[in-house]
């Protein structure tokens, strides 16, 4: 779509919605947000900017395909989840390493684990799964328009 | 490293018969607890499995699991060592020794298993391996056909199995059937009692091959003679036999199981032998006389008497042991003779020796001959017979016209190919291989053996078998010679009636013949109309329900879900109807307006973008709506849902054909009473559930701890990344499944029209 406004506009607008998407992945646990909604927010930033600029350009700005990052958050959630089963025995067991807990039951350091690491998974099987139909799908139209050129 | 390959590499001398040692030495292992439970000792080891559900891996050896354990291992022994020799050289002989040992395991398990369950587990595993057994050679189509229609026969038979195992699991309150007869009284009495013998019966009845099920088994013989002579006469089909035996102190004894088994087993024992008289193929003869031999053991086994049940314990071994040789010695001739038809081959005695020493041992303990162990078995019959709890004139009806029909078969087997002129196919025919020959003769001699001291096998395992049966001590003396009786007058009839037969074999079997060529009805045409039918009905659902057009796999999706709400408020009587609350405030009249027109206005336009478009403003408003109550969470991923929704239908929109030509008007009316029947479906349930107290004992579980436990003041996302992760973790996986499973179907496509187009 040749469109400059939309190009020029969607220059700002992706950089700002993939940083909100990340706001809202890790705000997620205390706020409304996290994980889920944070990789739809990424995904759609992505979706803005494949209309703008075409899927290539989008593909070369993601480095990976999307089915890699699918596939990698994937691997995070599921290592994140054996992290607490070789820690703890229990798998899924949320660990947080950098917390401490003072003996008055008041906690102290940053609260960073394994969970976020799970959400990070979810996040990125978000984004990668959303854009794989989506890229896949433009690019069955676009082969098909061509044939009929 | 040539030498080592060929030393242990596949095909290699030392892996052939590697699982024959295996066996021999486990039959060994056996063979040392006979001393034990000669006494009526009985063994039983236990692991927990599934407590929660009663379900053990417990193992039992008793009289009744040491002889199949003996039988299987044995036996196993000999055919292994006989199929790596008539197996030389060929390509899948690995892929057949690996079948025939996961065959004995499972068979091994079946029998020893004391938890029903676990019987059933290993029961499904003899199935399964058998299957693959028959269907050995499947490159041919026939083989195909039959071993699926053995799979299905006893696999059918297994399910009502396992039906029963479980009903009688709720009704006896153990799934142990060494327990079992403990409460046994309970069961008969038990208004559950008739289904769940009817289930065991059609279990085992499929299983071993009894009327009206027994087809199978023949057409099973299209396995390899070695496969045929292990499982469809040693093993397999008595397993069936062994569930019976196994459950007699369970299920046995009253009115239904004495009628059945007498009557069942009476009938294919005289079916089964006079379809044998018809056949030209000795392997077949000796298949039709295997299903007489399984239908004398069941009918025995409703015998209830001691004595019959003695009867049938023995003639379960004398029949393993000389039909195993039959079936073994058949295999030699059609190796080495060219042919197991019985008009193309004689006067082989000479040339093939060894074979025509071990098919005569055999068959004249099979015919019941003195001093062979077959001539113990069958005056044991007699003597049962005139035992039977049932209708002792019946069962000796029936036994002496099967035994008179086996002698004529014996002769034809024994005689036929050996004496005469010289017939064969083969150029020079001998005797095959030292280990083709050993193991038929050793089971051959054995039967001359235990004939002439039939106490050996008698007081070692027959009469523990007996006891474990019966429930009560049995002791018999087994002897050879009995003096002049009732059972001796009755072997001299079958010998009379039988010779009688074997001279008009050739007119008997015209007579069949042309019985079998009018066409008169027999259960494999039942089970081929069944199958047929079974097909038709899939074909036509599959029409209706799976058209391959996407509106009518959602109508039929939407109308079940539509259906099961209707059903469930139905069901309920309406008992919870819409109260009267507060009136709605003017943002959510707004709401519902905005909602609302979103709705009427993708059902009202032909234009897809436009739908779509519609489509997102009702998802939109909804999400509004959540927003409204406090949902914020849900109310973000379902407006971010709707956002990219809209983006990739738009995509594929282009894709899709124009709606107008796929809707007209009698359809849309048909989808308007469908939208209509969901909406006020969920609407009612929705205030059904509503009006029920809501149970919060899981919500302030999280909200409690929430904060302490998991560091998150977000309930929503701590439940799904840290409470409840298992689930979420199952959720991506699915997510990332689709969208390969999407990119797969996208891109073959691609890929194909780029080939179209080249």
């Amino acid at each position: 779509m040749n469109s400059i406004i939309l190009s020029a506009a969607t220059r700002i607008v992706t950089p700002l919605m993939v940083a909100f998407s990340i706001f809202i992945l890790l705000r997620g646990h205390n706020e409304p947000g996290g994980g889920f909604i944070g990789g739809l927010v990424a995904a759609t930033a992505f979706a803005l900017y494949a209309k703008a600029m075409g899927v290539p350009a989008t593909l070369r700005a993601l480095s990976l395909s999307p089915p890699t990052i699918a596939v990698v958050g994937l691997a995070m959630s599921t290592l994140a989840g054996l992290w607490g089963l070789v820690q703890s025995g229990v798998l899924l067991k949320g660990l947080w390493p950098l917390l401490t807990t003072a003996d008055d039951g008041s906690k102290a350091g940053l609260p960073i684990g394994s969970v976020l690491v799970f959400d990070v998974g979810v996040y990125l099987v978000v984004v990668g799964s959303v854009l794989s139909i989506l890229f896949a799908l433009e690019a069955d139209v676009a082969e098909e328009n061509e044939g009929e050129d | 490293m040539s030498a080592l390959s060929s030393a242990v590499g596949p095909g290699s001398l030392v892996l052939r018969y590697l699982p024959a040692a295996l066996s021999a030495l486990v039959a060994a292992g056996f063979a040392t607890l006979v001393p034990t439970i000669a006494d009526y000792n009985v063994m039983r080891v236990s692991w927990p499995w599934i407590p929660g559900l009663g379900v053990e891996l417990s193992f039992l050896i008793d009289g009744l699991s040491l002889t199949f354990a003996l039988l299987i291992t044995g036996i196993g022994a000999i055919v292994f060592a006989y199929s790596a020799s008539y197996f030389k050289g060929h390509p899948k002989l690995v892929r057949l020794l690996v079948l025939l040992v996961l065959f004995e395991i499972s068979m091994l398990g079946l029998v020893l298993a004391d938890n029903l369950i676990l019987m059933f587990v290993f029961w499904e595993l003899t199935t399964i391996t058998s299957f693959l057994l028959v269907g050995f050679d499947h490159e041919q189509e026939s083989a195909r056909n039959k071993a699926l229609q053995a799979l299905l026969v006893t696999g059918a038979g297994g399910l009502a199995l396992l039906a029963g195992i479980l009903l009688l699991g709720i009704v006896g309150g153990t799934y142990e059937a060494s327990t079992l007869p403990l409460v046994a009284d309970t069961i008969k009495e038990h208004s559950l009692y008739l289904p769940i013998l009817t289930l065991f019966l059609l279990g085992a009845f499929t299983k071993s091959a009894q009327f009206p099920f027994h087809f199978w088994l023949p057409n099973a013989m299209a396995a390899p003679t070695p496969v045929s002579a292990y499982l469809h006469s040693a093993t397999m089909v008595k397993a069936g036999v062994y569930l019976l035996a196994r459950m007699t102190p369970t299920l046995g004894g009253t009115e239904p199981w004495l009628w059945s088994l007498t009557i069942v087993g009476g009938v294919t024992a005289v079916i089964g032998s006079i379809w044998a008289l018809r056949q030209t193929d000795l392997k077949l003869a000796l298949a039709h006389t295997t299903v007489m031999a399984l239908g004398t053991i069941t009918m025995f086994l409703g015998g209830a008497a001691p004595i019959a049940l003695t009867a049938a314990a023995t003639f379960l071994v004398v029949h393993a042991f000389y039909k195993a040789a039959l079936f073994l010695t058949v295999g030699m001739l059609d190796k080495k003779a060219g042919s197991r038809e019985i008009d193309a081959l004689g006067g082989l005695a000479l040339p093939m020796w060894r074979t025509w020493i071990i098919a005569s041992l055999a068959a004249l303990s099979m015919a019941g001959f003195p001093p062979f162990l077959g001539f113990v078995g069958k005056e044991l019959k007699y003597e049962g017979a005139l035992a039977v709890a049932s209708e002792p004139l019946l069962v000796v009806t029936f036994a002496v016209l099967a035994n008179a029909m086996m002698v004529a078969i014996a002769a034809a087997v024994a005689i036929k190919p050996f004496y005469g002129r010289r017939r064969s196919l083969a150029e020079q025919p001998a005797d095959p291989p030292f280990a083709m020959w050993i193991g038929p003769a050793f089971l051959a001699i054995g039967g001359l053996i235990f004939g002439l001291a039939p106490d050996l096998v008698g007081s070692a395992l027959i009469n523990p078998t007996a006891t474990v049966m019966s429930g009560d001590l049995v002791a018999k003396q087994f002897k050879l010679w009995h003096g002049v009786n009732v059972p001796l007058m009755l072997s001299i009839l079958t010998f009379i009636i039988g010779i009688v037969l074997y001279f008009n074999l050739a007119r008997i079997r015209a007579a069949l013949t042309r019985l079998d060529q009018r066409g008169i009805w027999t259960a494999e045409h039942g089970y081929d109309r069944a199958l047929t039918g079974l097909k038709a009905i899939a074909t036509g659902q599959t029409r209706v329900i799976q058209p391959g057009r996407l509106t009518h796999y959602l109508f039929w999706t939407t109308a079940t879900l539509a259906a099961l709400l209707w059903s469930a408020l139905i069901a309920g009587g309406f008992a919870v109807l819409p109260q009267a609350g507060r009136m709605p405030t003017l943002i959510e009249w707004t709401m519902l307006a905005l909602a609302g027109f979103g709705a009427i206005a993708t059902a009202a336009t032909t234009s897809s973008l436009l739908a779509i478009l519609a489509l997102g403003l009702l998802g939109g408003t909804v999400a509004a709506i959540f927003v409204l109550y406090g949902a914020i969470d849900v109310a973000m991923t379902q407006l971010l849902v709707e956002t990219l929704f809209v983006v990739i239908v738009a995509v594929a929109l282009l894709k899709l054909p124009r709606l107008a030509p796929t809707t007209g008007a009698r359809i849309r009316w048909r989808h308007l009473g469908l939208a209509g029947a969901l909406g006020t479906g969920t609407t009612l349930t929705l205030f059904a559930v509503l009006s029920v107290d809501l149970d919060r004992r899981v919500s302030d579980f999280f909200e409690v701890t929430s904060v302490p436990e998991a560091f998150g003041r977000n309930i929503v996302n701590v439940i799904l990344v840290d409470f409840r992760a298992l689930d979420t973790l199952g959720e991506i996986a699915v997510v990332v499944i689709a969208a390969l499973g999407v990119l797969a179907l996208l891109r073959s496509r691609m890929l194909t029209a780029a080939e179209d187009r080249r």
